[in-house]
């Protein structure tokens, strides 16, 4: 009798806090997302509803260049990244310990552990000095470092779903006369996909959203969509940069959910 | 016997020699692109400073690192201490412990609370906490920027309300980066939180109760020290970030409001001063080890403790 009345989970003034939490996490965005469709010229007034800005930042050349600049290398990066992070995956799981696991598992999460700034500038040290030494400045330096701190998060999942994952069927497969990279073809990796297919999705949003790293790597001519809405920051913006976000923010959103809902039906 | 046993050695040992190919590429790249860089980066904090930037490679000093926190004085050459470079630091341990109090005070009644809502409704709160934590943080700097300026949402809707006559002077101070550094963490805040708290057993807050114990009591006497990993995860996780911020101090603070980030950038491009940037790097390094060893010791601790 008593407990229906009394509910021991909860706090007084939580769910108000929780409220104002979400509040305070969504109208920044909302009011971001609102303003691209301003007519005005400044971010200061109304100016009644408009698709202009969106126009306007699809006809911008220094966008467009920049924005195949950001996919290019979010698709080369991330592909290599989870390549290179499934494999990793395999040989770390799935075995008893053994001497340098530990060693592989500290290096492959090592990305995550030092400030961005940091690394930002110890690539500019080395990739400058090897810039002048080999002449050659294209994208590729952006790459390898997108791919580098990248790696953590295509191996994240993946490396989840081997650990739940026994070796029953692999066995199986090995009974009936499968070579090794026929198991790995046709049993291991279609059980993997959607883990593999995660990995890339958060390495691609990943190297996307990067902002630091780029801005110290990158060669002169080279911006990226986030390095370029830094350098437009600086001046008086107009909402063109408002719907250049909302873009963003849409596509990053799609994959966000398309990534919830790989993870959802995996459990 | 023993032959049998002699092949399943050999195969583990080929089984482990296989496994050292196969993760090699990942270990390579990170090595090229992450780690071996930061080594360069620790010599170049002991060369001497090139005239235009860089260092001149081979000559030894440890300007860089006394730099750091002295400078020498131009007329007498005694050194003394660089309250420009400490002022800074200070301020950004500062920052960052004021950011995680704040993200603890509203991260914690949110995760609190999102834990005890029915397990179905539990997905989509967890899920409204990603979206924003997966959305650029260029782009919430941002979002953060056009609320908090002169003309922005905060003061046209304060004005509006008749609470203050002229705009508050947010943007460009010391409470821009705090809010800003607040919003963009806090997701990373309540993420752990929730972790832990979901795996709380009621049943000990129920044992409270029927000893009597006021909803306050049980909440600091059972609920907070039974979540402390989760508390300890959640701030390391907010504070290690706001102490390397970058964006978030260049967008919001001004250039009169720079964080320990944003010190290091300046040695690399207007101050020229490569050791010295190095060197500043290293120690923000330095102390998010530190931090991350002393989570390490409290999560295996708390972890020995749970029931």
């Amino acid at each position: 009798m008593f407990r229906s009345r009394f509910d021991i989970k909860s706090q007084p003034g939580f769910g108000f806090i929780t409220l104002f939490t979400f509040f305070a996490l969504y109208l920044p965005i909302g009011a971001l997302v609102v303003y691209s469709f301003n007519d005005a010229e400044s971010l200061s007034q109304w100016g009644g509803f408009s698709g202009r800005w969106f126009v306007a930042a699809w006809q911008n050349s220094a966008v467009q260049d920049a924005a195949i600049r950001s996919l290019i290398i979010a698709l080369w990066a991330a592909s290599l990244a989870t390549v290179a992070a499934l494999m990793a995956a395999l040989a770390t799981t799935r075995t008893a310990p053994y001497r340098g696991q530990t060693l592989k598992y500290a290096m492959i999460n090592q990305p995550l552990m030092v400030p961005e700034i940091v690394t930002a500038v110890a690539l500019l040290i080395v990739f400058s000095r090897i810039k002048v030494w080999t002449g050659y400045s294209g994208l590729g330096y952006l790459v390898l470092a997108h791919t580098a701190f990248c790696i953590p998060f295509a191996y994240l999942p993946i490396r989840a779903r081997l650990e739940s994952m026994d070796l029953t069927l692999e066995r199986a497969a090995a009974d009936l006369y499968a070579s090794r990279w026929q198991t790995f073809r046709h049993v291991t990796l279609p059980l993997l996909r959607p883990a593999v297919i995660a990995g890339f999705m958060l390495a691609f949003v990943i190297s996307l959203d990067d902002v630091v790293i780029t801005e110290f790597v990158k060669s002169g001519g080279q911006d990226t969509l986030p390095t370029y809405m830094l350098g437009q920051l600086r001046r008086e913006t107009t909402p063109e940069i408002n719907a250049i976000a909302t873009v963003f923010l849409a596509l990053s959103t799609v994959l966000v959910v398309i990534f919830f809902f790989i993870n959802r039906k995996k459990q | 016997m023993n032959g049998a046993e002699q092949v399943a050695i050999e195969a583990r040992k080929q089984d482990i020699r296989s496994r050292w190919l196969l993760s090699a590429p990942a270990l390579v790249i990170i090595f090229v692109a992450a780690i071996g860089p930061l080594f360069v980066m620790l010599l170049y904090s002991f060369m001497v400073k090139g005239d235009y930037g860089d260092v001149k490679p081979w000559e030894f000093s440890l300007d860089g690192w006394t730099s750091v926190f002295f400078q020498r004085d131009i007329f007498d050459d005694t050194l003394g201490l660089a309250d420009a470079h400490i002022s800074i630091i200070w301020r950004s341990i500062q920052l960052s412990f004021f950011t995680t109090i704040l993200t603890l005070i509203l991260g914690f009644p949110t995760a609190y609370f999102i834990a005890t809502r029915p397990p179905h409704t539990r997905e989509i709160w967890v899920f409204l906490v990603t979206i924003p934590f997966w959305t650029n943080l260029l782009i919430r700097t941002f979002a953060m920027q056009q609320v908090i300026r002169n003309e922005g949402l905060l003061n046209n809707a304060l004005i509006w309300l008749g609470i203050i006559k002229s705009p508050l002077q947010i943007i460009y101070t010391d409470t821009a980066n705090l809010l800003g550094m607040t919003y963009v963490y806090l997701p990373l805040m309540v993420l752990p939180l929730y972790a832990s708290i979901e795996k709380l057993d009621f049943r000990l807050v129920e044992a409270g109760y029927d000893l009597y114990a006021t909803r306050f009591q049980v909440l600091r006497k059972i609920v907070i020290p039974l979540v402390k990993p989760g508390i300890i995860a959640g701030s390391i996780l907010v504070f290690i970030p706001s102490l390397g911020a970058y964006v978030i101090p260049r967008v919001l603070g001004g250039g009169k409001n720079m964080m320990l980030g944003n010190l290091i950038e300046m040695q690399f491009g207007a101050g020229r001063n490569w050791p010295l940037g190095a060197a500043m790097s290293i120690t923000l390094m330095i102390i998010v080890m530190v931090a991350l060893i002393v989570y390490v010791r409290n999560a295996s601790r708390g972890g020995s403790g749970h029931v």
